[in-house]
């Protein structure tokens, strides 16, 4: 397998309490990758140890490693900023920023002073507004503010937003629980065309999407990794009671 | 289950037992809307209190204002009492300076401690410095008074007004006119001091009402806290920043005895930082009660005191408008 992410001995503690105990997983590059688990079971805390958005919590606490592409993103050489560049998130619920649509877009290209002039800036805002599936609806009101889409238009352009900045790896924090069918159908088929360029990696808690989205599949229960391994495997032939109980509905 | 709830088996034992439970219930609903009615009046009358002072003073200052017409009250230069002359305009522009400087000194330094209190600091750093900040503003103003006195006064007699007389004494408003540390300077300096705790408070309230979504979808394209703060949260509070710098302001005209110990108080029209001046509270404060035989003295005090009730419910009101807006918005 040609792993993006390598997860070496990782235990991460709220305070005293464990979250995350000794978890050793591989992430497939170019797949999506599905960690799905019960509620508290760690798998957004495993997702935020990616993108180092659980230092954000106070009095958190880290062993192991997290190697993207080879290198631990908590070595102490290691610029924050450029692993978020890299990894990009996905959150819950659609948190546009307080500006335009195309200010949205243009925000992380901007800080990262990512293109030469203002021409470069308009063509790239509209390549990744048309990725995310959403110019069409949009191209007219530009510079409209963002907070004036619905809601699952708003999660799309959260998704061009942070496609902007050109990472390598999409975090999704359960990117659809918010939206309506529809819109999680559609944020869904933009993942699918996506995974052939971005490694992704999404936390879910419904079973149905894992499936429908799952090349790899990680399962989760009270912090530790009960089993990974390509969805297929892990779906008809869990190795473990407990993947077993879980996909069986039982807990 | 074989336990009945309580509330049920005694609704039925009273059904049982034939009791109406009505007569008692209005009695008690009574009781609960008097009550209710008493504690209304009570929070009413602050509102009611602001209103009667306001019409109280403008009926004193009537005969005054009569006379002499308000603009001519508000914008005569000259202030002698027993010449029948009245003009305010020299503590109007005397209030504004020290006002002035006390915010423009104030407001700098508030914004970056907030910003720090509110974005940068750990929960134990804040748990332990907000309280300190909130305790700088239960010290009696006669203490910053003093310590104007003895500390602020004297340094800038001999440390600042050398200063500018060498480097900036080119500008007008930084000449130094005067042999003395009494002066706009000095009261800028003890009222910055003085509405700092405020203004950070309530910075700090309007920083938290920005939802932490924004910050975190900023930090994930890969920005810096800094750059979040300024592209994403400075951008959402500035309404209520003004709000808390307008808020500081109308404590700093109000604030009287801290002032009038280091001021000055000379009615003069001042055009630097240096030269000493004479606000309105200090006007009133040092004399009501005194001279009150000169004609229209007694009216003339009264209607500085109405202009500047006038003046800070304005800047208030507005204030609390807007911060009330922006919380609500969380």
């Amino acid at each position: 397998m040609d792993a993006h992410i390598q997860v070496k001995n990782l235990n991460v503690y709220y305070g005293k309490q464990q979250a995350l105990k000794n978890v050793n997983i591989e992430i497939p590059k170019n797949q999506i990758t599905v960690i799905m688990g019960p509620s508290g079971c760690g798998k957004t805390t495993l997702l935020k140890t990616f993108n180092r958005f659980f230092e954000l919590t106070e009095n958190t606490q880290l062993t192991g490693e997290v190697l993207v592409d080879g290198q631990n993103i908590y070595d102490a050489s290691v610029d924050v900023t450029e692993v978020r560049k890299v990894v990009g998130l996905l959150a819950q619920r659609p948190s546009p920023l307080p500006m335009s649509i195309y200010d949205n877009v243009f925000y992380g290209m901007h800080i990262h002073k990512m293109k030469k002039d203002r021409k470069e800036y308009k063509a790239a805002v509209q390549h990744y507004l048309e990725i995310a599936g959403l110019w069409d609806e949009v191209h007219k009101r530009l510079h409209d503010p963002a907070t004036s889409l619905s809601i699952g238009q708003q999660q799309r352009l959260c998704l061009a937003r942070g496609l902007a900045v050109e990472p390598e790896i999409i975090l999704g924090d359960e990117p659809t629980s918010a939206l309506d069918p529809i819109s999680s159908q559609n944020i869904e088929s933009r993942l699918l065309e996506l995974k052939q360029q971005y490694t992704t990696v999404i936390v879910t808690h419904t079973l149905r999407q894992a499936k429908r989205l799952g090349d790899y599949v990680i399962y989760m229960y009270l912090g530790e990794v009960i089993e990974a391994g390509p969805a297929h495997e892990v779906f008809n032939n869990p190795q473990h009671e407990r993947t077993k109980a879980y996909l069986e509905g039982q807990i | 289950m074989s336990q009945v709830d309580p509330l049920l088996s005694n609704q039925t034992k009273n059904q049982a037992e034939g009791r109406h439970p009505r007569p008692s219930a209005t009695l008690r609903a009574r009781q609960d809307q008097a009550a209710r009615r008493a504690f209304f009046i009570f929070t009413l009358l602050p509102v009611l209190l602001i209103l009667f002072i306001t019409v109280a003073l403008f009926f004193r200052s009537w005969p005054i204002i009569s006379e002499y017409g308000l603009s001519d009250l508000l914008f005569g230069q000259v202030w002698k009492p027993n010449k029948g002359l009245f003009g305010f305009w020299p503590f109007i522009l005397g209030t504004v300076w020290v006002t002035v400087v006390g915010v423009v000194l104030a407001v700098p330094l508030c914004i970056l401690a907030s910003i720090y209190l509110a974005e940068y600091a750990h929960t134990k750093t804040r748990s332990f410095a907000k309280p300190i900040l909130d305790l700088l503003a239960a010290i009696p103003p006669v203490v910053y008074g003093v310590w104007g006195l003895l500390a602020i006064v004297p340094f800038v007699d001999d440390v600042l007004a050398p200063l500018s007389t060498r480097w900036l004494g080119s500008i007008s408003i930084f000449s130094v006119n005067q042999p003395t540390g009494f002066n706009i300077l000095s009261a800028g300096i003890v009222l910055a001091v003085m509405i700092a705790p405020l203004i950070i408070s309530v910075m700090y309230e309007i920083f938290s009402t920005v939802l932490n979504d924004l910050r975190h979808a900023s930090l994930a394209v890969g920005a810096t806290q800094w750059q979040t703060i300024r592209n994403v949260v400075l951008p959402q509070v500035g309404p209520g920043i003004l709000a808390a710098i307008v808020l500081g302001a109308s404590r700093a005209l109000g604030e009287t005895i801290a002032v009038l110990m280091v001021v000055g108080n000379i009615p003069q029209i001042p055009t630097s930082i240096f030269d000493s001046a004479y606000p309105l509270p200090a006007l009133i404060a040092n004399n009501y009660g005194e001279m009150m035989s000169i004609p229209l003295y007694d009216a003339a005090l009264l209607s500085a005191a109405l202009v500047l009730l006038v003046v800070i419910l304005i800047f208030n009101i507005l204030s609390i408008i807007v911060l009330q807006r922006m919380t609500r918005k969380k």
